[in-house]
């Protein structure tokens, strides 16, 4: 019987305690007719009789499977045949690796023969486990579920038990979330650790020569002067992009809002938000094979020197197309926050259209609208697509926006392509990028959603 | 109400006005507004059927009415704050001193600054309470130096009663003060572009007994330096603050008349129903 029988099982098992639970509790109901003797409806009390079958038993598998890969190695090296492996810990769980894995189905030919000949010892513990943990799991469900059935009388309140359990469960799938985020800057953490381990983190932090070589220089020199990279990552996500990106998005933010009719809004908008849903990889060849190659020949037709067909530039500008929408979007509901009465009262005063929006409107907004750019650019500097297709990889520092910059997205794809040692500096240089841009997206978002806040609070 | 009951027999009640759609000139003072057969239209609906309204420098007229009666839809016709709403339509006449504002050549900027507007709730701007005051001047471009601005604001504010309160905080937000206080500032804030008319869309109707006791004190005082009209669904404060009265149903102007006569001796049924409280 494999797991998902048995999970299967557990489930029709409780089922039938719903079942039984229920028949009980009707049976009490109809004999306590007084209103009130009967806490709970019979669903709730079959509801109550089925967590107790499933929950304990789900949950005993759950540690189960955790526990007995342990157990059955344990078991397995209690044969005869464990005698021959070698004392060397990295060969020996090699073989008891290969030696599971035929054991359970997932590899058929061994490549050692010693693991051929653990491959029994191994079949009968995992066998001997399995069965004991089924058994123990269909005896938890039947235990657990008299227990609950027996529990039941027409006091219990059932119904505020199963309104917890549910809380209970809504609680933990926002926990989810929550937890993951958690665990990536944790590991992010840990992998940085080994990296600052073998690099100085100063040397990381201020450094300016980012040429990443697995082996330190004559000098000692390492390459991993991260400055380049952050300077390429600002140059082109919060200035080149926001250039692009503010003024054309709160514009257009205001003449949707302020001016436009409002059957030209309701298409113009949602074009606007498809521009947002256009996967980031068709805006990276759009900015690689058209916008670059025109931004070049035009930097070369007026004589600027340093010109690359791959540049800070094109990747700006595109990401800041790409940005366009959040921007404006975000400044539309700041703006359509502002109330009314603000509008009415500038315009009483005789002041124009583009006054009242200038002078009360946007001051008004302007906490929404930089909540907004913040979001922005936090976003824009976590973009990967469009600057590993068009803004280069050479580690540049330089202020020539037609020339080539790299980013810290770039560089972590460009250390983690192709095969790569998973200990060796080069590599756990990315999740010290990694690292440092997970910190400044996550201080952005967090700003920007405080100042958000606070604008909304003030007109509530 | 009872005291009004009792002198408003039908047989006593003299003949205040010919009808309801001629031009009706309530007594005495300097004309400043006069409407002439307006009609309101937003989209195919009728919101004002055929109103004719003279305003006059020296009264107070008070605009009455059950909601929805289109009052305040008229008063925002006198300084075309209804050309924001982009489905309403305004026909007839309407001048300030003499002049058409529904003129093509009308500037409708110059005319918002001559016929200044209070909103029901008080909506200061979120800045410093002397940039609310200074921002009318600012626009139109009243005060030529900083003395000349700090003036209009001090001006201003002490018309509106508000100066004692805010002298030593000018820079503090508008919004932080009571509504009462914003009230009054959003009073000083139209008072300081020198308008010829006050338009007050129910002032009070967002406050407290004590702070629309002290609006109607302010609304006296500024009686004769400008020509006030307000909209108020509340008869007693229309009893109080106006020497004139325009009682609206249903989008056409049922009377206009002396208030004091409209309260005891009204002409029509309708306005005799509406302030004994029959309907409304």
């Amino acid at each position: 019987m494999t797991g998902s029988i048995l999970f299967m099982l557990i489930i029709v098992l409780g089922g039938i305690a719903w079942f039984f639970g229920r028949v009980k509790a009707s049976r009490f109901s109809a004999d306590n007719k007084k209103r009130g003797a009967v806490h709970s409806l019979p669903n709730y009390h079959g509801w109550y009789v089925a967590l107790w079958a499933i929950g304990p038993a789900l949950l005993f598998l759950m540690i189960w499977n955790m526990a007995s890969p342990a157990l059955i190695t344990d078991a397995a090296l209690t044969s005869p045949a464990a005698e021959q492996l070698p004392q060397d810990p990295f060969a020996r769980g090699a073989i008891l690796a290969e030696a599971r894995s035929i054991a359970s189905g997932q590899q058929v030919q061994a490549f050692n023969p010693l693991s051929q000949s653990m491959v029994e010892p191994y079949r009968t513990a995992i066998s001997y486990y399995r069965t004991l943990g089924m058994v123990a799991a269909l005896l938890l469900v039947f235990a657990c579920g008299a227990f609950g059935w027996l529990k039941l009388k027409p006091e219990l309140r059932a119904r505020t038990k199963i309104e917890r359990v549910t809380m209970l469960l809504l609680l933990f799938a926002s926990l989810i979330a929550t937890i993951t985020t958690i665990g990536i800057f944790v590991s992010l953490i840990f992998e940085s650790a080994r990296f600052f381990s073998m690099v100085s983190p100063i040397d990381f932090l201020f450094g300016t020569e980012w040429n990443p070589k697995a082996v330190a220089g004559p000098r000692g020199e390492t390459g991993f002067g991260a400055i380049p990279l952050f300077w390429g990552t600002v140059f082109i996500g919060a200035i080149i992009a926001m250039i692009v990106a503010i003024p054309l998005g709160l514009m257009s933010a205001i003449y949707l809002t302020q001016y436009a009719p409002p059957n030209f809004r309701a298409w113009m908008k949602p074009i606007l938000e498809v521009l947002a849903g256009v996967p980031t990889v068709v805006y990276g060849y759009f900015a690689a094979l058209t916008v670059a190659p025109a931004l070049r020949d035009f930097a070369v037709s007026i004589g600027i020197s340093g010109a690359s067909s791959e540049s800070a530039l094109a990747a700006g500008v595109v990401m800041g197309i790409m940005i366009i929408p959040f921007v404006s979007s975000m400044a539309d509901d700041s703006i359509a926050a502002v109330p009314s009465a603000m509008r009415d009262g500038s315009l009483a005063m005789g002041a124009t259209k583009s006054e009242t929006i200038k002078k009360v409107l946007i001051p008004a907004a302007l906490p929404g609208v930089v909540g907004g750019v913040l979001l922005a650019v936090s976003r824009a500097i976590g973009e990967t697509m469009i600057v590993v297709m068009a803004a280069g990889l050479a580690a540049n520092m330089t202020a020539n926006p037609f020339s080539s910059v790299t980013t810290v997205t770039t560089q972590i794809v460009k250390l983690l392509t192709g095969d790569q040692e998973f200990d060796s500096p080069k590599t756990l240089a990315a999740f010290a990028l990694g690292l440092v841009l997970f910190i400044v997206t996550l201080l952005l978002n967090l700003i920007a959603l405080r100042v958000v806040k606070k604008y909304r609070e003030a007109y509530e | 109400m009872t005291e009004l009951l009792d002198s408003t027999s039908p047989s006593e009640s003299p003949i205040m006005t010919e009808t309801t759609a001629s031009a009706i000139s309530a007594g005495d003072g300097p004309l400043k507004m006069t409407t002439r057969n307006v009609d309101v239209f937003y989209g195919e609906k009728q919101a004002i059927k055929d109103v004719s309204i003279d305003v006059t420098m020296d009264n107070v007229t008070a605009f009455i009415g059950p909601s929805g009666c289109g009052k305040s839809t008229f008063l925002r016709c006198l300084n075309r704050m209804n050309d924001t709403i982009p489905i309403a339509r305004v026909t007839g006449d309407i001048t300030l001193e003499g002049e058409d504002i529904y003129a093509p050549k009308m500037d409708v900027v110059q005319l918002r600054a001559r016929v200044g507007m209070v909103f029901q709730k008080p909506n200061p701007f979120p800045k410093s309470i002397y940039d609310n005051i200074a921002y009318g001047p600012r626009i139109h471009g009243l005060a030529s130096s900083k003395d000349e601005l700090d003036n209009i604001v001090e001006t201003s504010l002490q018309r509106a009663g508000l100066w004692g309160e805010v002298q030593d905080r000018l820079q503090d937000s508008g919004t932080a003060l009571s509504g009462g206080q914003q009230q009054r500032l959003c009073i000083a804030r139209a008072i300081a572009v020198d308008p010829e008319v006050i338009l007050m869309d129910e002032p009070c109707s967002a406050l407290d007994p004590i702070a629309t006791a002290k609006i109607e004190e302010l609304i006296h005082e500024l009686r004769g330096k400008y020509a006030i009209v307000i909209v108020t669904h509340n008869m007693q404060q229309a009893a109080r603050v106006s020497q004139r009265t325009a009682f609206f149903h249903l989008g056409t102007l049922v009377e206009y008349g002396v208030t004091s006569d409209i309260f005891t001796n009204p002409t029509e049924e309708k306005t005799r129903d509406y302030i004994t409280g029959r309907y409304g």
